[in-house]
């Protein structure tokens, strides 16, 4: 048994996902690669969105893959920290929210 | 200022110990494929030379700055300088050559004392486009430097400065301290008298090397974005980016090894292996000649001792006919030059 969950190498092995579900798999990749394209947004700022997004959603491969594109699009690490606090905020933030639920319920509870 | 490979007497200051460790380890376990056996998959290999269309010379290692990631190891303390004898020998060959494009390089090309006649010999030939690859911060080094944007113009040279960022901190990490700082400086100088204006025949092209162990961008979306920090922050114009991937040599490769990254580089090379680049990588096109007058396919080729595959080894023996055609050295650095768009002298190749 493999000692730990994670290996970064796996990251290379990403695309093999379509070898056991083809179609959808080829899906997935073709409709992430047009995500990515410029846009509205220009694929900088995407790159700033997926690295923020990565740490929210606390992925390694995304983390390692993304910190390494912003390098590649000369983006700072100070414009990556930046990115990395918009994402602490509103994981913050949306933590923070729930206490007014919270607070409601005390109210309603209480005498 | 950190010092030369070849002053510090490392052992990666000899061409074959590089080539040892491009070729062992990952490329002879079978993990990588070999260059050859790579372009040899699209019925690429042995790569051929075309027409001649640029001579870059390289008139000496010496320099003023230590870059971390320079392929050339150049430096203060290197002592390699071009002649005025072999200049001669060059200028012969220049006023006969077929090439549209002279490229004079370095180290500090403006550091060898006999540069500004070769520049203004070398003017007086007429080629299409005469490119001096200046780092800028020699302009600001010393009094005797300070006039070099008006020589330029006095020529018409085509000046190509290196700019790793439009941020100080990451440009000072890789060229060394007060570096960015200095080539502001220059570049306004030369945007003064007309140097990198949208409209001018002046032309001032910027180079980016990544400053890591990583690969560049989208040449298009970063020459956008420099132009706009650039022109923000500091009023500065210039005409075209040129992103250039760092090989795996020399300074480069001993930063990769110390930093252990050479093994991650290499697969992040090969797996951007692209072969529509093979046709139009810049040794197919292109003659490097040495300080001392040998010739090879390209700067990096020269700087690993991989003279050109031909009975013409020296600019006193040169025939541009008997080297049409030559094959071309290649070995694992080659990646370097094929990953994502290409990557050449002038930037991508695709």
């Amino acid at each position: 048994m493999q000692k730990t969950y994670y290996d970064p190498a796996d990251l290379k092995k990403f695309g093999k996902i379509t070898e056991w579900s083809e179609e959808l798999g080829n899906k997935f990749f073709d409709y992430y690669a047009k995500v990515f394209e410029e846009g509205k947004l220009s694929a900088r700022e995407k790159s700033l969105i997926a690295l923020a997004v990565a740490h929210t959603e606390q992925c390694p491969y995304c983390i390692d893959a993304y910190t390494q594109d912003g390098l590649q699009r000369g983006i700072t690490k100070e414009e990556m920290m930046e990115a990395l606090h918009v994402g602490a905020a509103i994981k913050g933030g949306a933590t923070l929210v729930h206490g007014v639920q919270m607070m409601n319920k005390v109210n309603k509870l209480e005498m | 200022m950190i010092k030369s490979l070849h002053k510090r007497n490392s052992e990666l200051a000899n061409s074959k110990r590089q080539l040892e460790i491009l070729s062992n380890g990952i490329f002879q376990n079978g993990n990588l494929p070999k260059f050859k056996d790579k372009i040899a998959e699209t019925g690429q290999f042995p790569l051929k030379a075309k027409k001649l269309e640029i001579l870059q010379i390289n008139v000496g290692y010496m320099c003023n700055q230590v870059c971390e990631h320079c392929h050339v190891d150049a430096g203060p303390d290197r002592k390699e300088i071009m002649t005025r004898e072999t200049m001669q020998q060059c200028l012969e060959v220049i006023k006969n050559t077929g090439a549209h494009t002279l490229d004079l390089t370095g180290g500090a090309p403006e550091m060898n004392p006999d540069f500004r006649w070769f520049v203004e010999e070398a003017s007086k030939v007429g080629v299409k486009d005469f490119i001096v690859r200046s780092n800028l911060t020699i302009i600001r080094a010393n009094k005797k430097y300070y006039d070099l944007p008006e020589f330029f113009k006095k020529h018409n040279v085509h000046v190509i400065s290196s700019m790793p960022h439009w941020t100080k901190g990451k440009t000072d990490k890789q060229r060394g301290n007060g570096v960015f700082d200095k080539s502001i400086k220059a570049l306004q100088e030369l945007n003064a008298i007309g140097y990198g204006m949208p409209d001018s025949s002046l032309r001032l092209d910027l180079v980016y090397n990544p400053s890591g162990a990583f690969l560049p961008g989208n040449q298009a979306s970063m020459e956008k974005d420099f132009k706009k920090a650039l022109m923000d922050d500091f009023g500065i114009h210039f005409h075209n980016l040129f992103t250039i991937t760092n090989l795996p040599i020399s300074r480069f490769l001993d930063y990769l090894i110390a930093s252990e990254n050479y093994e991650d580089y290499m697969y992040a090379l090969v797996e951007a292996y692209n072969p529509q680049t093979v046709k139009s990588v810049m040794c197919t096109n292109t003659l490097s000649i040495s300080w001392d007058g040998y010739l090879y396919d390209c700067d990096f080729n020269q700087m690993l001792n991989l003279p050109v595959n031909s009975k013409v080894k020296h600019i006193s023996d040169y025939n541009e006919e008997l080297l049409e055609g030559r094959t071309i050295m290649i070995s694992q650095h080659c990646y370097g030059c094929t990953a994502g768009a290409g990557s050449s002298c002038q930037g991508s190749v695709t």
